[in-house]
């Protein structure tokens, strides 16, 4: 393990919060938004524990925050999923580009 | 009973907050607090006098000082001043206002607001007081203030009268102009010498001046700032128009306020501050001009009035005049020699005035006539005034007004021999025009048959102050006879002088005051001339005198044209520039912001999280490179 450069996973982590931020900017079914969400969190978490593991393991304050962050994106993959629900309800569709009352 | 004079200006103060919370339902409790109370300070005055006189010259001058407020590095004092000159006007304010006092219980009989009357007066007292007693100009300026404040209140007592109500505003906005200069004054004084203290002050004038800190024309300019109050409230030129006007308050206020006490407060505080005068020689000529052009132009007016208080008011103008050209001529013992008699026989002639106008409810001249057979007390006794202000041998006037022509004389300012022969002409008028009203009002037959059937004599408590009045106008000269000269050993500015009476001057302006008397009654009591042709063959003059020089006119011209101009520059710059383009303006920018913003907001929101990307990058290459 020690054996792959610290690099390689940084470029993991980038190729993967890519395509994460990919399919947030480009796809229009509300779901896949949410799914590139989880792929860019997911890059965050490797990109924290490789620094955690090639900085220092002791202080385990990376692997922690990896911990919060996959539970707060448990809890914004719910909510966002019920969002979609009510929105899906509303207007039979999970068309982001359907979504704009908000427009000025 | 020095230690206890900061009791007379607060006792009428509580007698004031007595009446107005307490009392005020009981007429009669009402005036026998004010009354009382204003003995108890009499009494108090006279104690305070004999205790001073019993002092050596040098040693009479007491000022005691309390600490008011302190803002440091500044504190502002409270303070009784007890010298000569303080003394003086004490026993003049308290003396006057307890016998006003007195007579307005029988003038002012049936007045629904009769308690807020005596509170007003009340109060008007313990402001002059408080004025009179101050050693320091803070304390001085608040009593200034409150004088005119109460001044203001008693000219609009009967608020439901158009004209009072016209007049108290301009007495107060009149006021409010002389005041500015007297602020700034006072204001220069506290920046320059970091002290308010008269005595500290004129300390350090003397020795700035003599060592070359400050500069003649400096303290002149000081001096000259504070004059502007005097001319506001002692009502000289151009600051007079509001006096005449005051008379619609009712005929005791006059007299008190606005013959005695508050108008010879400007005469007070010139006397007060004179040090500051006496420091630059064209200060003092300004001073003597105003005063001496004030005393000759006001009697003109008044030998062309018909209404019996304006006449009065004008004389009380010419009279003031007077005092302020002794004052400027550097005669300060005869101008307030000349302030303390005048205080007498002028409250005495309002009273009498008022007393007349009880009997037949007028203000007309020509609609009184043959008075003296119905009114016998006020008639004998308005005749003693009259006889006092036109300066006959031996009453009151004599002395003081001799006393101020001597002055004038014998004085070093460039044009005093001009100033003589004004005040000498002018103290012809006097006589004149006092005579003109005395043989109008009580001589010849009755005019109005109506107002004389109704005319009676009035209550004793009016005729009683009438007639302590009479003896004081008669004999209050005599504290100045040549040799005994007790006033001038005890009022006095700087070193005593020995002044010789000058016999000779004074027999010339007895003889110029008997001509006018005889002249006066060539119209009015023998009729060999006729008034009303006299009037007809000089008319121009006799309308503008009859219309007082224009003076209002000119001056509601000048509010017409430069003030309204003024206004209507300061509206349209209000219309179009603050509310249009300012006001206005912002909000149109706001909205025009707001919708170009708007444009932002699509909806999208791919949209955003492009930008917030797009921002992150940016970011990211302006902090890596």
């Amino acid at each position: 393990m020690n054996s792959i450069p610290v690099l390689h996973f940084l470029y993991l982590s980038i190729i993967l919060f890519s395509i994460g931020l990919f399919g947030v900017l480009i796809r229009k079914n509300a779901i896949s938004v949410l799914m590139g969400v989880e792929l860019m969190l997911n890059a965050v978490n490797i990109n924290y524990l490789a620094f955690a593991k090639y900085w220092n393991w002791n202080t385990l304050t990376g692997p922690v925050f990896v911990v919060f962050v996959i539970t707060i994106a448990a809890a914004e993959a719910a909510v966002a999923l019920a969002i979609i629900i009510s929105i899906y309800r509303q207007m039979k569709s999970t068309n982001v580009d359907e979504v704009h009352y908000l427009r000025g | 009973m020095i230690e206890y004079s900061w009791l007379i200006p607060t006792m009428p103060a509580l007698a004031y907050a007595v009446i107005i919370l307490f009392t005020r339902r009981s007429k009669v409790l009402s005036g026998l607090i004010s009354i009382l109370t204003m003995a108890a300070c009499l009494g108090l005055s006279v104690g305070i006098l004999i205790e001073v006189l019993a002092k050596a010259p040098a040693d009479r001058v007491i000022s005691i000082s309390w600490s008011w407020l302190e803002i440091p590095p500044w504190t502002a004092h409270v303070g009784v001043l007890i010298d000569p000159l303080s003394v003086n006007m004490l026993l003049v304010v308290t003396l006057i206002s307890l016998l006003v006092q007195i007579y307005s219980w029988g003038y002012m009989h049936g007045e629904v607001r009769f308690s807020s009357y005596y509170s007003y007066l009340s109060l008007f007292t313990s402001s002059m007081l408080l004025l009179v007693l101050s050693n320091n100009f803070l304390q001085i300026f608040v009593g200034w203030e409150l004088v005119g404040l109460c001044s203001y209140l008693l000219i609009g007592f009967w608020y439901f009268k158009p004209e009072a109500a016209d007049a108290c505003k301009k007495a107060f906005v009149v006021n409010r102009v002389g005041d500015m200069g007297f602020l700034m004054g006072v204001i220069t004084i506290g920046m320059v010498f970091q002290t308010f203290d008269f005595a500290e002050v004129e300390k350090m004038v003397s020795t700035g001046v003599a060592n070359g800190t400050f500069q003649t024309g400096f303290i002149a300019g000081i001096a000259l700032l504070l004059f502007c109050g005097a001319v506001g409230k002692s009502a000289q030129f151009p600051l007079h128009v509001w006096l005449p006007d005051a008379m619609e308050g009712p005929t005791p206020v006059s007299a008190l306020i606005h013959a005695a006490t508050m108008v010879a407060a400007g005469v007070f505080m010139v006397a007060r501050t004179y040090s500051l005068f006496l420091v630059d020689q064209h200060a003092m000529t300004v001073v003597a001009f105003i005063g001496g052009f004030t005393a000759l132009f006001a009697a003109s007016i008044a030998l062309a009035q018909d209404d019996i208080k304006r006449i009065l008011a004008y004389s009380t103008l010419s009279q003031l005049g007077y005092m302020i050209m002794a004052l400027g001529v550097g005669g300060y013992t005869s101008g307030m020699f000349h302030l303390t008699t005048h205080a007498c026989f002028k409250a005495l002639l309002f009273l009498g005035a008022g007393s007349v106008i009880h009997g037949v409810h007028n203000q007309d001249i020509w609609k009184m006539g043959g008075l003296w057979k119905k009114m016998g007390i006020t008639a004998a006794t308005f005749v003693i005034a009259t006889l006092a202000i036109a300066g006959i041998f031996p009453l009151a006037g004599f002395w003081s007004k001799d006393a101020i022509l001597a002055a004038v004389y014998e004085s070093q300012i460039p044009g005093h021999i001009v100033l003589y022969f004004a005040a000498v002409f002018t103290a012809f008028l006097t006589a004149f025009y006092m005579f003109r009203l005395f043989f109008v009002v009580f001589t010849g037959e009755p005019r109005d048959h109506h107002a004389h059937d109704h005319a009676h004599e009035s209550p004793f408590t009016m005729t009683i102050p009438l007639m302590i009045l009479a003896i004081l106008s008669i004999s209050v000269g005599w504290l100045n006879l040549p040799g005994f000269d007790a006033y001038s050993k005890f009022v006095y500015h700087g070193e005593f002088h020995e002044e010789v009476f000058n016999w000779t001057m004074a027999w010339a302006s007895l003889l110029v005051a008997i001509a006018g008397i005889i002249l006066s009654a060539l119209f009015y009591y023998w009729k060999v001339f006729s008034a009303e042709k006299t009037a007809e063959t000089f008319k121009p003059i006799y309308l503008l005198l009859k219309n007082k020089y224009y003076v209002d006119e000119f001056y509601g011209w000048m509010v017409k044209k430069f003030v309204f101009g003024l206004a209507s520059i300061c509206t349209w710059f209000d219309d179009n520039v603050v509310d249009d383009g300012m006001v206005d303006g912002s909000g149109w920018i706001t909205r025009k912001m707001g919708s170009l913003f708007s444009l932002t907001q699509t909806g999208y929101v791919q949209n955003y999280a492009l930008v917030i990307f797009g921002a992150v990058a940016v970011i990211y290459l302006m902090v890596s490179f």
